[in-house]
């Protein structure tokens, strides 16, 4: 299984790359929303994104109150 | 009419094929304006399923198939009217868009539906009323209706029950969350999963292969396999119709439209 900071590390390079942000600009603790300049739809295309990378299911609900790299890695990391 | 060109969306017919595209930014929210056009649809369909053997649906939005009822004038007309007259003008409205998804559901085609990003709500209803589901792998279906207090209301939940197993039937319905393109034909949805931006290229090959066969044969096939639940689709428009009067709706339809949440479509 990756650690943590493994899986915090693909995120901000998935998203980067998905979204076309420069990979140095994003942190662990940013706000994906700002970050990414990203609305709820564009989040939804992240997370199927992340879903199909790390083979797993994420219920959007478990998401709620979820807006950044850190805490999101730590919610794949749990289903992993 | 062989094509047409509407504010919402558009129909050709090419190689025995009638493509119905949704083009309505932000997400073809289906409201008056789209309805009228559907309405129009079906009422030129017996003229084009005598030119064709399949019908593909999708849609040319970048953000997805469509994302469902448009509430921000569900809402807004509401609030214009007194509760009595607003309650017959949603029942008006669903029943106007049954008699549209039925009229699809039965229509003696092969019927594809194409899908990408938000399948959402009204949006996934739609697509359930095809035979042959074909989703890119970036495609999500989500049911959100019951965090506004409400049911889905244009034929979700017996479509979906007819398809599939009803533990996952109640989960998409109870939970309100989304799942993917995988997950979807893990259970049985979508029968074909494609890479990003491929659905409608597949659905134009699929469709391409369904002219090979015995036209009478395939209505005969389908009508046999895909019975339309007439009852439940009744019962749902009652049972959505008396949740709409409740306070928790409109508080429900006022939070949605008037949020500025980054997250008003994850539930």
């Amino acid at each position: 299984m990756p650690t943590a900071e493994h899986t915090l590390e693909e995120i901000l390079n998935l998203a980067a790359a998905h979204f076309k942000v420069p990979r140095e600009k994003l942190t662990p603790d940013d706000d994906f929303f700002k970050a990414l300049k990203i609305d709820s739809l564009q989040a939804l295309d992240l997370l199927t994104k992340l879903e199909h990378h790390f083979h797993v299911e994420l219920p959007d609900y478990e998401l709620q109150g979820v807006s950044d790299f850190r805490t999101l890695a730590s919610r794949i990391q749990s289903r992993l | 009419m062989k094509t047409f060109q509407g504010q919402s969306l558009s129909w050709d017919v090419k190689d025995g094929v009638i493509e119905l595209a949704l083009h309505r930014a932000p997400c073809n929210e289906i409201g008056t304006v789209a309805l009228e056009e559907l309405e129009k649809f079906v009422a030129a369909l017996p003229v084009l399923q005598d030119q064709a053997h399949a019908l593909i649906l999708h849609s040319t939005m970048k953000t997805g198939f469509c994302a469902g009822a448009d509430l921000s004038e569900l809402y807004y007309s509401a609030q214009k009217l007194q509760p009595q007259e607003a309650a017959r003008g949603v029942r008006d409205f669903l029943q106007r868009i049954h008699k549209v998804m039925n009229t699809i559901d039965a229509a003696p085609l092969t019927t594809i539906a194409a899908l990408h990003g938000v399948t959402f709500g009204g949006g996934f209803e739609l697509a359930l009323v095809c035979d042959l589901l074909i989703a890119d792998k970036m495609a999500r279906f989500c049911f959100p209706e019951l965090r506004l207090g409400l049911i889905p209301g244009f034929g979700g939940i017996p479509r979906l029950k007819r398809d599939l197993g009803n533990g996952v039937v109640r989960d998409l319905l109870l939970t309100g969350r989304s799942f993917n393109a995988t997950k979807a034909q893990q259970v049985g949805l979508v029968s074909q999963l494609v890479g990003e931006g491929e659905a409608l290229r597949v659905a134009r090959g699929t469709a391409a292969q369904l002219g090979k066969f015995d036209r009478q044969t395939a209505v005969a096939a389908k009508k046999f396999i895909k019975p339309i639940p007439y009852d439940e689709l009744k019962q749902e428009i009652d049972i959505f119709c008396e949740l709409f009067g409740k306070p928790a709706v409109q508080a429900g339809l006022k939070k949605f439209v008037e949020s500025t949440e980054a997250l008003p479509y994850l539930p």
